[in-house]
């Protein structure tokens, strides 16, 4: 390196960024027409995208039981779920899109199979019971995730997920009232519950990500607050909350090693299979395969939809 | 997948009738009436309003950022009644 490369004046750009950085310090929102680091524009687009791309394929593993839910009360509260989802879904592609990417590149990227979704949802939902038990525990683990990221520092995002926060906490109550119903049913619908609990409990843990050790983008992410705690800590305050809400169900959390540690004050469990959060995530869980087909599949039905309402807007264009 | 894009449009709900329009997001429809449905769909699921407003985005001119100062600066004090001190016994005015 030459002497003139240690004493050239400061760029345009690391100006920028140290005012940049000096707002998020102090807890400035930074808005759509803010400058702000391209690599911040990209950590937003790819996150906020994988989310919406996360509410929209979460409405598959639900809607699979929207026709065979057993009470009609059941059946109007998971369809009115499943539409949150979808909102929640639009809601997030609009934050993403005031970053510069259209709304049909992320749908191309989702349905290309090049863009993620939360692993979760590659998870069959085989009785009824495992919609009690995505409501409590997906739904559960996502609003501790979500929480945090109403005080993220990209404002756009901040207020959709204060928005879907609002909505989403009647997700959990009905997910823990179905497996409520089911504990306190016959002994055949709550080992039904039981067994739902053991199947959905490790993905859940799966959601919150690779241990902070482990994690690629969590210190960026903490610096520019776009998180606020990291992967680990959210984990933790999901395992200590649910282990007492399991109580109340009387069912056995699916982990022999789980057990209060005084000195803490935090429940502690074994390790969780990363080998099988590695397969999941790389396209390789039991149902990657059938969500994304799906997605293809409607999308693809409802391309005549899009061409009709196009074809009648050029025919009547606004006076 | 060559699709055009959608137009996007910027929606304002009224809560309660006396209430001014407030912006609450955005929706992508082909014309009009099928943005004001959108909204309705997404933005009123839970009786947050009277009336809609569905408006295109391309239509908002935006001030710059960059601009805040110069627009917005300097603070006016004297435009506030907290800037003229008065006697206690003059009591509230």
């Amino acid at each position: 390196m030459r002497w003139s490369d240690y004493i050239e004046p400061m760029s345009e750009d690391a100006a920028l960024t140290e005012r940049f950085e000096a707002r998020v310090a102090r807890e400035d929102k930074i808005e759509p027409n803010d400058w702000m680091p391209e690599a911040y524009r990209r950590t937003l687009i790819r996150q906020i995208s994988q989310h919406a791309h996360s509410e929209v394929v979460g409405m598959l593993p639900e809607g699979n039981w929207i026709t065979r839910a057993p009470t009609l009360k059941r059946k109007a509260a998971l369809l009115a779920k499943v539409q949150d989802e979808a909102g929640h879904g639009l809601y997030l592609y609009a934050a993403a899109e005031t970053l510069g990417i259209s709304r049909e590149e992320m749908v191309e990227q989702l349905l290309a199979g090049a863009a993620r979704y939360s692993s979760i949802f590659n998870y069959p939902t085989l009785t009824w019971a495992d919609i009690g038990a995505v409501g409590w525990l997906v739904d559960g683990a996502a609003i501790i995730n979500q929480i945090m990221l109403c005080r993220c520092s990209y404002g756009p995002y901040a207020r959709a997920m204060i928005r879907i926060c609002k909505e989403e906490s009647f997700h959990q109550r009905q997910g823990f009232e179905i497996m409520l119903t089911l504990c306190r049913g016959t002994a055949e619908q709550k080992a039904m519950a039981q067994d739902a609990l053991d199947r959905w409990w490790w993905p859940s843990l799966m959601m919150f990500g690779p241990h902070d050790s482990e994690s690629s983008h969590s210190d960026q992410s903490m610096k520019w607050r776009i998180k606020r705690q990291s992967n680990d800590e959210l984990r933790q305050h999901f395992i200590d909350m649910t282990v007492e809400q399991a109580k109340v169900l009387d069912l056995t959390m699916p982990d022999p090693e789980l057990a209060y540690d005084a000195a803490s004050g935090h429940w502690k469990g074994g390790e969780i299979d990363w080998a099988e959060f590695r397969a999941v995530i790389s396209g390789n869980g039991p149902c990657n395969r059938q969500r994304l087909q799906q997605r293809r599949d409607a999308h693809e039905a409802g391309g005549w939809v899009r061409e009709a309402a196009r074809a009648y807007a050029a025919k009547h264009p606004a006076p | 997948m060559t699709e055009t894009l959608t137009p996007l449009w910027e929606v304002f709900i009224r809560a309660r009738t006396g209430l001014a329009h407030r912006h609450v997001g955005s929706v992508h429809a082909a014309d009009a009436e099928m943005a004001l449905q959108a909204a309705r769909d997404t933005y009123t699921r839970r009786d947050e309003g009277v009336s809609l407003w569905v408006v295109p985005s391309a239509a908002i001119t935006a001030s710059d950022p960059a601009e805040e100062a110069t627009l917005f600066e300097p603070a006016k004090p004297y435009r506030h009644p907290s800037f003229y001190v008065l006697p206690d016994e003059v009591g509230d005015m």
